[in-house]
């Protein structure tokens, strides 16, 4: 149950893109058509799938402090931490060569598709921020890591996939000259990231969760006397007011 | 180590130099025009503190960077100066990093891993790639500190307006700036400003979904100021 809550968490509250903007780049360049929006996606996921376990075992047994301690006791105060940059970025640079090689071997029709996005994912900073976000996270196992990091390979998907979409759509709508590309597609990724937060109370494991109860815990009469006193003084609280009006504009 | 290379043959701040510097700032800007380093860009900016602190951070390691790659830009075999790239950026990187760690503790907790992802800034890349293999270091050092400025005035001006929007501050330094009694209603004890007029600060503007609305804005405007910059198709 943990973990389906960890899967689902890491696809939809933290999203990748919506919640911590990683990928960018390759978000914006690679999402004008579907098609291409769907390859690199699944690449991603693959990626993810591969490299954040890889450097949750790395994490365990080299880079964090007394990590060293299965080689003997005596190496018990080594810190070596400093090295989880350079480590990290070398495992997924090198994890990203040997798919490549791997599926170009045996899986030339999926080569041919994933091609060109393959050595585009080594600068990726979904990669490197999903192994970044896992070390933080303080995983207790690795199965937990491998489902974090394809929930958040699953976020990003879908989120390229959405906003493809949608800019082949409005290709055919009459957008201002200057925002036209780049601007429109900004303002619409900020309108689906709005969108995205109403997933917050999907579970109670939420960030906000604390402050979420007591909002919900008032009965709907008197929360209206509190919440103007209330109102954006925290994050939290923003976030409510902004789920309650999208609730409201969902029931007109 | 960098100027004395080049010094023989042209100025060292000749104006086709100089144009190095000024072109990412606006033109050429890395965010805006090149789209690249989007990620931290966004991820950052709830503040203006941080905005800084980063925009600094990626000053430096792209114009060191820049000239570390320029003057191995000979030895660099062609089949792994990717992962050359990638080694000299996390370097950088660490050594950024720990700085933050040693004198700035709480700001460095706060920006997390985002300063470790200046590493796959597409910025850092992209001008390695695309100036740094190509040219001098003096030229590739004025190149990254022209692209690591134009990267941080955009952050410095998206840090602006939320946090100004946001929580009516500048810096965290706990001031009210909207409420400015030169703002109106300038009563002690009472609520100044805008606040008088009905103002309140927009918290959803430190969230994460402003931030990219806000710099779609940003974009939006500086392309109706400079019509070359529009794009054809969407």
């Amino acid at each position: 149950m943990d973990l389906l809550q960890l899967f689902l968490k890491s696809i939809f509250i933290d999203n990748m893109v919506f919640a911590t903007f990683l990928g960018m780049c390759s978000y914006l360049a690679v999402s004008k058509k579907v098609s291409t929006a769907v390859g690199l996606g699944a690449a991603v996921i693959f990626v993810m799938l591969v490299t954040v376990p890889l450097n949750y075992l790395l994490d365990q047994y080299l880079l964090r402090p007394g990590a060293l301690v299965w080689l003997g006791d005596e190496y018990v105060d080594y810190d070596l931490s400093f090295l989880t940059f350079i480590l990290f970025i070398a495992t997924i640079a090198t994890m990203v060569q040997l798919v490549e090689m791997i599926v170009e071997k045996f899986a030339p029709a999926l080569y041919n598709s994933l091609g060109i996005f393959l050595p585009l994912i080594a600068v990726n900073c979904a990669i490197l921020g999903g192994s970044l976000f896992m070390q933080q996270k303080e995983f207790n196992n690795i199965t937990e890591a491998t489902v974090y990091g394809v929930g958040s390979g699953i976020g990003w998907f879908l989120a390229i996939l959405a906003i493809g979409a949608i800019r082949e759509k409005i290709r055919y709508s009459n957008v201002p000259p200057a925002f036209r590309g780049l601007g429109i597609t900004f303002i619409l990724t900020g309108l689906m990231a709005i969108g995205f937060m109403s997933f917050g109370g999907m579970l109670t494991g939420g960030d906000e969760a604390p402050k979420k109860e007591v909002v919900e815990a008032i009965p709907p009469t008197e929360m209206k006397e509190v919440t103007p006193v209330e109102e954006v003084k925290t994050d939290s609280t923003a976030v409510e007011t902004v789920k309650d009006s999208l609730t409201e504009i969902a029931q007109n | 180590m960098a100027d004395t290379k080049t010094k023989e043959k042209e100025p060292l701040f000749s104006k086709k130099n100089l144009g190095l510097v000024k072109d990412p700032l606006a033109d050429n800007n890395p965010i805006t025009v090149q789209v690249l380093g989007i990620c931290s860009a966004l991820a950052i900016t709830a503040e203006l503190k941080a905005s800084v602190i980063m925009a600094l951070s990626v000053i430096f390691v792209t114009a060191m960077g820049n000239v570390v790659i320029s003057l191995m830009r000979n030895i660099i075999p062609n089949s792994i100066r990717i992962i050359t790239q990638l080694v000299v950026a996390a370097t950088l990187v660490i050594l950024v990093d720990l700085t933050l760690k040693a004198f700035v503790p709480d700001l460095a907790k706060k920006l997390s891993v985002f300063i470790g992802l200046i590493i796959t800034n597409c910025i850092i890349m992209g001008r390695f790639e695309a100036f740094a293999l190509g040219n001098t270091p003096w030229k590739s050092f004025l190149d990254g500190i022209g692209n690591g400025l134009g990267y941080g005035v955009i952050l410095v001006i998206v840090g602006f307006f939320r946090e100004l929007l946001g929580s009516g501050d500048l810096f965290g330094l706990g001031k009210t700036y909207l409420g400015h009694p030169l703002l109106g209603n300038p009563i002690k004890g009472e609520l100044s400003g805008l606040y008088a007029l009905g103002y309140e600060n927009n918290g959803f503007m430190l969230l994460a979904p402003m931030a990219l609305i806000t710099l779609g804005l940003i974009i939006g405007f500086q392309r109706s100021r400079n019509k070359s910059l529009i794009e054809e198709t969407h």
